[in-house]
């Protein structure tokens, strides 16, 4: 044993500080360089013939879904599974509240049984921060309502971070509905707090309000996505929800793919080796022609596949993995 | 019973204009006596409230409340509630209709005030509804409702959707010289909305109520109250716009009274950043900027009262995701300390704070029943005795409202209500405060 040998007084690597995993606006850009280290680490255990380390065995994570989702909660589940955790799954309706079964029995009810993290997706926004305050285990937010989607954030930034040398100063685009997106939300405050300048360009009918105030994240607006575009390092279009129009927010379909939907020519005023994000699922020739979604700039592969590396790394990294 | 002087307090009563240093002296329910300083009353053989150092004043009026019976007794009972005002020195409620089933019919208003009778702590005044039924189509057989003893006619937590049905309320009231109380708000603006909308609603992803919604529906009863000449009141009056259009109409000189909530003038959406359900309520709490006008509002009588818009609800309905927890604040047990921040920080005159819950709601009622609002000799004895300085922690537990649902748990208030008299009974008091015989 060598344990009395000084260590060199470096500093290597931040302290992990999250119990809860809720949204980015907490995030400092230390703690998403240590996601980032860790995620690589977990890339390489994914590439290994069996995929599959002892590191999480004995811990037990419940994915409790209140809204339909298909690769978010099988990236969780087959994250916490490579890292030998116990997995159950839940899918839970909002209408049985109507019952009397509400978010906070069902949550008291998982930790009873025993649950270290509970990865929750909900209709409503804030719902995983309501559970965050009576509940014990560690709550990961999977997406809630129009607020917040951390870790699909962070599996954005990570993609990126594996193309680009130096995130600082890169110029990134986000095209959509900006107002109903928790995607878009989480990436506005991860993107700026890596030194990435943000620009959104959605119809004034889609952009938040109170943009541009001191509690949110600096981010330019530009409505015309040709001037958006220009010499962009990252651009992401959202999902088009196609109620939008129903609910009075545009005109037509037909006018939204006219005007925003993302073209070979339009992206080619971003810069050459700009990458092409989408969150998913997408809707092909309405918010991207499909030769840009599956062309050469896009990522959107890549996206899924570093989805179960960055939540293994989040898994491991919230329950002390980190420290040992 | 014997009768009761409260002795060397500070005797504020803006309906007469007084503010000095002195006693009063409670014979058969009634003020019988004010003395000035250390003046000493006429007779002998009373009990004496020591009152040095405390605010004595007329007892607090609540235009607005909801007492949640019948119908909603898990929630608030009219026991519970005016226990609750009692402690809020309220000596007066006036409930509003939104019940199951809705007061919007004499037996209903029957029902109240028997109830009140019974097990009332202080005085309830009813408040019928607009529409039969509350459900804006046709208007209650408001006639009835008036013989039947109602104060004003509200269908408050829903507006009056129609221009066409707000301008007859407003017409056929006239006949019977009461208010038409409206929740003003365009609900087309306010669909699933959960807060203000503004940089909150935005970094919370919640769906936001502009101020807008609240100003539109504003101007267009302005609009009806001057082709009417019919008596409106403005209810929880929240935005700059808003105490910016009744300036304008007060101008004017069209018939209009207003209110504003404690909660509305002192706190901001930041409350709801936590997703804080006990910080929810319709209207939403807004922005500081909208405080300062609300504050300039009630010191140039724009805005005419403030009402405490009581709304009671279950920790279980609020404990649950933001989106489906109900709107509102229970607000009796911490109105005078939540105002009282006002006064310490020198945004309002004591005597303002005492008017608008005294002198001023007293007139919107009107003298029908009794002189409320006033310490003058031979009216009601209805007062509040207040310690403006003394500090305490606010512990919902404590509450006597079934409604714990206050976004002030664990603060720290200055200014707390040592003792309350409705109809010379004194029917809350600190336990600090000694009653001693002569």
């Amino acid at each position: 044993m060598r344990a009395t040998q000084t260590k060199p007084k470096v500093e290597t690597t931040p302290t992990w500080r999250h119990h809860h995993i809720l949204d980015l606006d907490d995030f400092t850009r230390e703690e998403i360089e240590l996601v980032f280290q860790t995620t690589r680490a977990m890339k390489e255990i994914l590439s290994r013939p069996i995929k599959r380390v002892p590191t999480l065995r004995g811990k037990t994570i419940v994915t409790l879904f209140y809204e339909p989702s298909t690769r978010t909660r099988l990236s969780f589940e087959l994250a916490a599974k490579y890292l030998s955790a116990d997995v159950v799954n839940l899918n839970a309706s909002v209408s049985s509240v109507a019952k009397g079964e509400s978010l906070i029995d069902t949550l008291g009810t998982l930790q009873a049984l025993g649950a270290d993290i509970i990865v929750i997706r909900h209709p409503h926004s804030g719902a995983p921060y309501i559970a965050a305050r009576h509940i014990e285990a560690s709550i990961v937010n999977a997406g809630d309502g129009w607020h917040a989607h951390p870790t699909q954030a962070l599996l954005d930034l990570y993609t990126l971070y594996e193309h680009k040398a130096n995130l600082n100063g890169l110029k990134a685009v986000i095209i959509g509905d900006i107002m109903h997106s928790r995607v878009a939300r989480s990436n506005i405050w991860g993107l700026t707090t890596m030194g990435i300048g943000v620009t959104l360009c959605c119809p004034p009918t889609l952009l938040p309000i109170g943009l541009g105030e001191e509690q949110l994240p600096p981010v330019k607006i530009e409505p015309n996505i040709e001037l958006a575009l220009d010499g962009a390092d990252m651009v992401m279009t959202l999902r088009l929800q196609l109620e939008r129009q129903k609910s009075g927010l545009l005109p037509s379909i037909r006018e939204y793919i006219n005007l925003y939907q993302l073209t070979e020519a339009r992206l080619a005023r971003a810069k050459p080796d700009a990458l092409v994000f989408h969150p998913g699922p997408v809707n092909e020739g309405v918010e991207i022609s499909p030769t840009v979604a599956h062309g050469p700039q896009s990522v959107i592969k890549e996206q899924v596949a570093n989805g179960v590396a960055v939540r293994m790394a989040l898994l491991y990294l919230l329950t002390g993995g980190h420290k040992q | 019973m014997k009768p009761l002087l409260i002795q060397g307090g500070q005797i504020i009563d803006p309906s007469q204009g007084l503010d000095a240093s002195g006693s009063l002296l409670i014979s058969d329910g009634k003020i019988s006596w004010l003395g000035k300083g250390e003046e000493a009353p006429p007779q002998s053989g009373y009990e004496i409230l020591d009152a040095k150092g405390l605010v004595v004043c007329p007892g607090f009026i609540d235009l607005h409340c909801h007492l949640r019976q019948p119908g909603d007794e898990e929630k608030e009972t009219i026991a519970t509630g005016t226990r609750a005002a009692a402690r809020g020195g309220f000596t007066t409620v006036c409930c509003m209709p939104n019940t199951s089933p809705p007061l919007d019919n004499q037996t209903a208003i029957e029902f109240i005030k028997s109830k009140a009778a019974t097990e009332g702590t202080v005085r309830v005044l009813p408040i019928g509804c607009i529409s039969k039924g509350r459900k804006g189509t046709e208007l209650a057989e408001m006639g009835e409702l008036a013989s039947a003893g109602v104060i004003a006619f509200s269908d408050d937590g829903e507006p009056v959707p129609s221009s066409y049905l707000m301008r007859q309320a407003l017409d056929y009231s006239r006949a019977f010289d009461l208010p038409v109380i409206d929740h003003c708000e365009d609900k087309a603006l306010t669909e699933g909305g959960q807060m203000n909308e503004g940089v909150i609603s935005t970094k919370l992803g919640l769906r936001g109520m502009p101020s807008a919604a609240e100003e539109i529906a504003i101007a267009r009863d302005l609009a009806l109250a001057e082709l009417t000449g019919g008596r409106l009141h403005i209810a929880h009056v929240t935005s700059e716009g808003s105490v910016e259009l009744i300036r304008r109409a007060k101008e004017k000189g069209i018939n209009i009274s207003t209110e504003v909530t404690p909660h509305h003038l002192t706190l901001t959406e930041e409350r709801v950043l936590d997703y804080d359900t006990n910080a929810k309520v319709n209207p939403p709490l807004r922005t500081k900027r909208d405080i300062k006008a609300l504050i300039q509002g009630l010191n140039d009588n724009t805005l005419d009262i403030i009402a405490t818009d009581h709304a009671p609800h279950t920790e279980a309905d609020k404990l649950c995701e933001f989106d489906l927890a109900p709107f509102g604040i229970s607000g009796f047990e911490t109105a005078l300390g939540s105002l009282m921040s006002l006064v310490h920080s020198g945004k309002l005159e004591l005597v303002t704070l005492i008017t608008k819950l005294t002198h001023e709601p007293a007139k919107i009622i009107g003298n029908k029943y009794d002189k409320l609002g006033t310490l003058a000799i031979g009216t009601p004895a209805d007062i509040t005795i207040f310690d403006p300085n003394r500090e305490w922690v606010v512990e919902p537990k404590d509450f006597a409202s079934k409604g714990k649902n206050t976004p002030l748990a664990g603060e720290r208030l200055k200014g707390r209500v040592m003792a309350t008299i409705y109809g010379g009974n004194l029917v809350y008091k600190d336990s600090s405060i000694k009653v001693k015989e002569k």
